[in-house]
């Protein structure tokens, strides 16, 4: 497997596809990447400096964390004081800024909050210490969701009592039409994320190609699959078509996982859910069933969080959803860099902002 | 956060529990959400769950076929059926 991942960074290769998208990109485009990991892949390998000069790589709504709304992260706050609850949730999330604090700077202060690498772990945590309560911040998009149904259904038949989950999950197709419906912004394809697809296939996706003209490519995130979802979107731009195609089959099939989605609809429904930058977006997120209320950590605690307030000068909103470039916003290395951010996408390892200050020389 | 990164079954333990093979590393991950794993097969694992079987054939073959069509066609090499 290692040979295969080698060859997906084979530069011959990467050379030609580069060729392949000059000749191909036959007018201005702008392309949007919905998801973190290839803003990450993007910057790192250096491949917005090789695209010609009519197409635009954009980052979108994809970093989870960033995404997540200041009322979701105060309330992880405020629960996180109550005596007794530990909160554990994924590395990424913990410098994340809400309106007044960070999970980090409130664990400076004393509050017993962990990070784990499985949600699974919670439930261990749990089990090992029964006079405490353990609340997972569960964070991500279709990828991480149905494991943390998964762990959901294995803690209420564990009757793991101590257990509960406070659900910020958000859906990625509802944002794509809330993107292209979005006067500010252009997008003239979408870079379909990879791991997202591999739970959903490309069929929830269907619409935005169908009903929008807007096509899009699932594509992989070695730089030879960034670069070959780009010309598959160029061409689709040349020949006039609109469809979503996959660049990416060794992760994705047509399907998609069924079991992973059954499980996301035995534990889930669809909810409104804010976004941060585009506001809420109507069915883009999940809530608990009734029958696993018992596990949800927004009915079990009783706190009122202070009114959110948005960070002073950040505007990570608007490079959350296309219109500005991280090195358009005032703050963008100046006030805020990687060791001292202010917003959440120069916080976020796959914040587009950290991304680009990391990696390139735009803005400097 | 949403990278998922590929690993051999080396190991099933009860409840679909299993021990993978990360590069080297071993880790122990859910199969709960591939029914199909088997041992020695390729997962992608993300968050300690294994997302989706891979199959380390194809992987291989659709790399050939890339390499082949994309240097003397211009169709596109994976299109997902309309």
């Amino acid at each position: 497997m290692a040979d295969i991942q080698a060859a997906w960074r084979d530069p011959e290769l990467a050379r030609h596809l580069i060729d392949l998208i000059e000749t191909t990109a036959d007018r201005p485009m702008n392309l949007m990447e919905v998801c973190g990991t290839h803003t990450v892949a993007i910057a790192r390998f250096g491949l917005r400096e090789v695209m010609p000069a009519n197409v635009r790589l954009l980052s979108g709504p994809g970093c989870p964390v960033c995404v997540t709304a200041n009322r979701d992260i105060d309330l992880a706050i405020e629960i996180s004081k109550v005596p007794g609850v530990v909160v554990t949730t994924f590395g990424d999330m913990m410098k994340v800024p809400g309106s007044y604090s960070s999970l980090a700077r409130e664990k400076s202060e004393g509050r017993d909050i962990r990070v784990v690498y499985s949600p699974l772990d919670s439930i261990r945590m749990a089990q090992a210490e029964p006079d405490k309560q353990v609340v997972f911040l569960g964070v991500g998009f279709e990828t991480t969701v149905p494991i943390i149904a998964a762990t959901i259904q294995q803690a209420a038949g564990a009757g793991v009592e101590n257990f509960s989950v406070l659900c910020v999950h958000k859906t990625v197709p509802k944002a794509l039409e809330a993107i292209v419906n979005d006067p500010d912004v252009h997008i003239d394809g979408f870079i379909l994320p990879g791991h997202v697809s591999t739970i959903i296939g490309p069929e929830p996706y269907r619409f935005i190609a169908s009903e929008y003209g807007v096509p899009g490519v699932v594509t992989g995130f070695e730089p030879v699959d960034v670069l070959q979802g780009v010309w598959m979107l160029a061409k689709q731009l040349q020949e006039g078509r609109a469809e979503i195609e996959i660049a990416y089959k060794r992760g994705v099939n047509v399907d998609g996982n069924p079991t992973a989605r059954a499980m996301i609809d035995e534990v889930f429904e669809p909810c409104d859910a804010e976004w941060r930058g585009i506001g809420v977006i109507p069915g883009s997120g999940l809530a608990m069933r009734p029958r696993y209320a018992g596990w949800d950590a927004s009915l079990r605690f009783d706190v009122t969080p202070p009114e959110p307030r948005a960070i002073p000068g950040c505007q990570c909103g608007e490079v959350l959803r296309g219109a500005i470039l991280p090195f358009e916003c005032r703050l963008f290395g100046k006030g805020c860099t990687p060791e001292n951010p202010i917003g959440p996408c120069m916080v976020s390892s796959e914040g587009s902002c950290a991304a680009y200050y990391r990696y390139t020389d735009f803005g400097r | 956060m949403c990278l998922a990164i590929p690993a051999k079954v080396v190991l099933i333990n009860e409840n679909r529990m299993a021990e993978v093979d990360i590069h080297g590393v071993t880790r122990t991950v859910s199969l709960s959400l591939t029914p199909d794993a088997e041992l020695d097969s390729w997962v992608l694992v993300h968050a300690g769950f294994a997302i989706q079987v891979v199959d380390e054939e194809f992987a291989n073959e659709s790399w050939e076929l890339i390499k082949q069509i994309e240097w003397i066609d211009d169709e596109p090499p994976a299109e997902a059926s309309a």
